[in-house]
């Protein structure tokens, strides 16, 4: 018997003879022998709660995060601060243990929170439609090309270098499942997505054009011209975002965009070291049929009062099986129920105040620093530098308790001294000073050389 | 605003905020000043203006509708819904796992790496394969994953191999995997036994098929008996044997899908090693693999690297990355604390209570009373789980399985899954788990007894349930047919 287990020798006594066979062993007479595993499985003893505790809280121990540091790291996932009623209302057992709602009549909170999240992803997108949850983002991406191979049948896939580079391998990693060929476009010489580049890769048989709001570096790019350029064959324009920004940004629905899909760790999500966290997908109404994932709607009960199910279940792999729209079923209910909550939250003016914060601590961030600039232009959450002698001021960054950011020369080569500043609203105006400090006393020794 | 059914939005009221935004220690230059004035929104999105009481309590209000597993018994077949023990919640928090960016440099990441490399072993050992990814997000995203590293594979050996086969009884995800990886599906069939037909298989198993994909027990709570036959079958056409995890829960310590010739396996963390389902997610689906199909798992792997850790994202073979980042390490955590604390024994104990609970549960409902209404579709020892028909309620009560399944919620247990497998009429699929009680079990047939006693005399009471709970039953056609799925202000006026 192990904690989690309660057969005592009563109830196993009484509960073979009901079964009717001699012992637990007979109860798998069905296996062959001869692909029995014979032996324990080779693995340490079990332990009590307070030894897992401890074992598990030496490993935490020997991480340093973004607790321990001042953590300018990003490129996708960002040290935001989480609220304190987050963790209050996701421990709910209510919120916590259920299965996906396939019993609406006793699932109406996880339903309604599903429609009230699609409202708020609704808002920041500009797009009528959204589901209730896919992954994370980069796997949102490859959904959206997915999507645009069913709308259009078409074969090629074209995608700016400004998509997260996580963003492109998963495309191109699902693209060659259901047969799709992608073809990356250039960033100009100020990290913009070329749009000139982009229109010349757009031919008669691309399926759908993927940029991304502001860009991998941080870039505000000109997503109106984008648009225009990727459109002009027919392709789906899908647009890769950060939620945040967009309470300042002009919502990519509004300029054209077909598919907004992204990450949510920002709404509300703990870093967790990658995930658990959300993707979110919202779309023009002409796709809802074709969307992947759960979508919860609004209908009435038999007694006529205002109920939510899951709708539009044709789309879905439990009923459609080989002809549905997508293959996913669990996806990331409680992360998009702290997306929603995150997003109440803030509110309707805390959500703007919170983008503006950013917008300008990422502005003094790069003034500050007085780096040479990768992307010159307008920034947010995220900027761009070379960094001459870029090993020594991480060395020397790292010694003052600073994680200066992400090295660009891994996913850009013709980036190989380029390093990603990410900037969130726990990072103070002093943080970034001492980051400047870290930096600058970097001068004096390159002279020397 | 008394009606609980409002939603956060229509709770608003401009001026309310629960949150104050941190004081701008930074040159507040005008926005128009740093944007170009083309990309700036000009309507603030539409969100609550709402305090925090207010928000707390809606949350919860909300909350308060949800049937879920700390409550009560759910026995939702191929979903697993076992207890979820309480210290993974506690150590999924400590910022050393939750505040620990993904990007941070493997030198700083040891106990991570370190508790993902202990994970992947065990995962291996209890597979039999040795190999393991822990990328995939879900069991879904390991079938594609699996199906991928199936095409990689074959394309390596310079082979164009077209169709996947699934049988009848399989998840909808199977089917759906196999068309998004490019591949035809052909169906095999199901043999008088519940297990798969194997003259069927053998007469499909060209050589233009890719995969078997199989799980074992399963949908029908089946283990089949000829598994090793069907492993010969399928690699002497060539293809791999793809094993779907859902049903692990039923052999943990007594057979592994690698000694039972399985080429890759998906595990789904959110049902058999205790990740709490969250009304939907998150979950995770890592992958095991065998030697020939490990060159192509996906980047980057956990390896171990003089004294510690690392990621190595040098595999040139590898399909690349199916999502950002690790995978979703929360979730290792979780999963890696229910193996320290159960260890082998115990695992094995977890697979063998699971088995015993739905074998004395299904033995209850193979009572008088019961049988004659719900009869055991394959009425031979089951392994995790077993499907019911509801064919004889229908014929001789009236009662339909949805109808008994929504007449359940009226006593405070969550119903079976319905209507699946699709081969069986009016199916009920019942997974008790092993963290359930006799006493549970018990009373779950007494449900059971008491809704079909009740149709006997009123079968209205069962077609028009539930009664109790704060909806009834919901409109579904009219939802899909004009579907609604947000909220909208009422238009002025």
């Amino acid at each position: 018997m192990s904690r989690y287990t309660g057969v005592t020798d009563e109830d196993l006594r009484a509960m073979l003879g009901a079964i009717g066979v001699d012992s637990l062993e007979g109860l798998f007479a069905d296996i062959p022998e001869s692909v029995r595993l014979g032996r324990e499985i080779d693995l340490p003893p079990g332990r009590s709660e307070q030894e897992v505790y401890e074992h598990l809280a030496a490993l935490a121990r020997r991480n340093r995060s973004a607790e321990e540091e001042i953590t300018f790291l990003g490129a996708g996932m960002y040290d935001n601060y989480v609220p304190a009623l987050i963790d209050t209302l996701l421990s709910r057992s209510e919120f916590l243990t259920p299965y996906t709602p396939y019993q609406p009549e006793i699932s109406q909170g996880g339903l309604q929170v599903m429609f009230e999240f699609q409202t708020a992803i609704s808002e920041l997108t500009g797009l009528p439609v959204s589901n209730a949850s896919v992954y994370e983002g980069p796997s949102a991406v490859a959904a959206a090309g997915y999507l645009a191979k069913l709308e259009t049948k078409r074969k090629r896939l074209v995608a700016s270098r400004g998509l997260h580079p996580h963003s492109r391998a998963a495309l191109a990693t699902h693209a060659a499942g259901y047969g799709m060929e992608v073809v990356e476009t250039p960033l100009d010489e100020e990290g913009y997505t070329d749009a000139e580049a982009l229109a010349a890769a757009v031919d008669d048989d691309t399926a759908a054009v993927f940029v991304q709001q502001p860009n991998f570096l941080g870039t505000v790019e000109d997503l109106g011209a984008l648009v225009e350029a990727g459109k002009r064959t027919g392709a789906l324009l899908v647009c890769a975002a950060d939620p945040i920004p967009l309470s300042i940004l002009k919502p990519p629905g509004e300029l054209g965009v077909d598919i907004c899909v992204g990450e949510g760790q920002t709404l509300g999500n703990r870093l967790d070291f990658g995930g658990p966290s959300f993707g979110f997908f919202a779309a023009d109404e002409r796709f809802i049929r074709k969307m992947p994932g759960r979508i919860a709607g609004e209908t009435r009960d038999v007694d006529g009062r205002r109920g939510f199910v899951l709708t539009l279940q044709t789309r879905e792999q439990h009923i459609r099986r080989e002809k549905a729209t997508h293959n996913i079923c669990t996806a990331q209910a409680l992360n998009a129920l702290a997306g929603v909550v995150y997003l109440s939250w803030l509110g309707k003016r805390g959500f703007v105040e919170l983008g503006e914060l950013l917008l300008r601590r990422t502005h003094y961030a790069r003034e500050t620093l007085g780096l040479a600039a990768i992307n010159p232009g307008p920034v947010v959450r995220e900027f761009a530098v070379r960094v001459p002698d870029l090993d020594a001021v991480v060395a020397r960054a790292r010694d003052a308790g600073i994680n200066p950011g992400y090295r660009l020369g891994r996913d850009y080569p013709e980036y190989p001294d380029g390093l990603l500043i990410a900037v969130t609203e726990r990072r103070t105006k002093d943080h970034i000073d001492r980051l400047a400090e870290v930096v600058g006393a970097a001068k004096p020794a390159e002279v020397g050389v | 605003m008394t009606d609980d059914t409002v939603t956060v939005f229509e709770r608003s009221r401009p001026g309310r905020r629960a949150f104050t935004v941190p004081t701008t220690d930074v040159p507040e230059v005008p926005v128009e000043d740093l944007l170009p004035a083309e990309a700036i929104r000009e309507t603030p999105a539409e969100l609550p203006e709402i305090t925090e009481p207010e928000l707390v309590r809606h949350y919860t209000t909300l909350s308060s509708k949800n049937f879920h597993l700390d409550e009560g018994f759910y026995p939702l077949g191929s979903c697993t819904m076992k207890h979820n023990p309480k210290l993974h919640e506690r150590v999924a928090a400590l910022p050393g796992h939750a505040r620990l960016h993904p990007l941070q440099d493997p030198d700083y990441a040891q106990g991570a790496l370190e508790l993902m490399w202990k994970l992947q072993v065990a995962l291996g050992e209890i597979a039999g394969l040795p190999h393991v990814s822990l990328q995939p997000s879900a069991g879904s995203h390991g079938e594609l994953a699996g199906l991928l590293l199936t095409r990689a594979y074959h394309e390596d050996r310079g082979e164009q191999r077209t169709k996947v086969l699934t049988p009848d009884t399989a998840h909808g995800t199977n089917p759906a995997t196999v068309t998004m990886a490019g591949y035809e599906v052909v169906k095999v069939g199901t043999a008088e036994d519940g297990g798969v037909d194997v003259e069927d298989l053998r007469a499909k198993a060209g050589d233009d098929v890719a995969c078997l994909m199989l799980t074992n027990p399963n949908t029908l709570g089946l283990f089949d008996r000829n598994i090793e036959e069907i492993a010969h079958i399928v690699h002497d056409a060539g293809a791999t044997l793809y094993y779907d995890g859902a049903n692990l829960n039923a052999v943990m310590g007594i057979a592994r899908p690698g000694d039972m010739g399985f080429d890759i396996v998906h595990f789904n963390l959110h049902k058999t090693f205790t990740q709490p389902h969250g009304g939907g997610g998150p979950g995770a689906g890592p992958i095991a693999c065998s030697d020939r199909i490990e060159p192509f798992l996906p980047i980057p792997q956990v390896v171990q690297a003089g004294d510690g850790f690392d990621l190595d994202f040098d595999r040139p073979k590898s399909i690349g990355k199916l999502r950002g980042f690790q995978g979703n390490f929360g979730v290792f955590v979780r999963s890696y604390a229910y193996i320290c604390s159960l260890g082998g024994d115990g695992l094995k104990d977890v697979s063998e209570v699971a088995v015993l609970n739905a074998n004395y549960l299904k033995a209850l409902l193979a009572a008088p009373g019961i049988k004659e209404y719900l009869p055991i579709a394959f009425d031979r020892l089951c392994m995790h789980e077993f499907v019911v028909s509801g064919r004889g309620a229908k014929e001789k009560l009236g009662v339909r399985t949805l109808d008994v399944a929504k007449r359940m919620l009226d006593h405070d247990v969550h119903p079976p899954t319905v209507y699946f497998p699709l081969l069986v009429d009016e199916a009920l699929m019942i997974e008790p788990t092993e963290t359930e009680t006799k006493e549970r079990l018990d009373h779950f047939a007494e449900v059971v007894r008491a809704i079909l006693d009740e149709a006997k005399d009123d079968p209205q009471v069962a077609r028009t349930a539930p009664h109790t709970t704060p909806v009834r039953r919901l409109d579904e056609a009219g939802a899909a047919k004009r579907p609604v799925v947000r909220w909208r202000p009422a238009p002025d006026g």
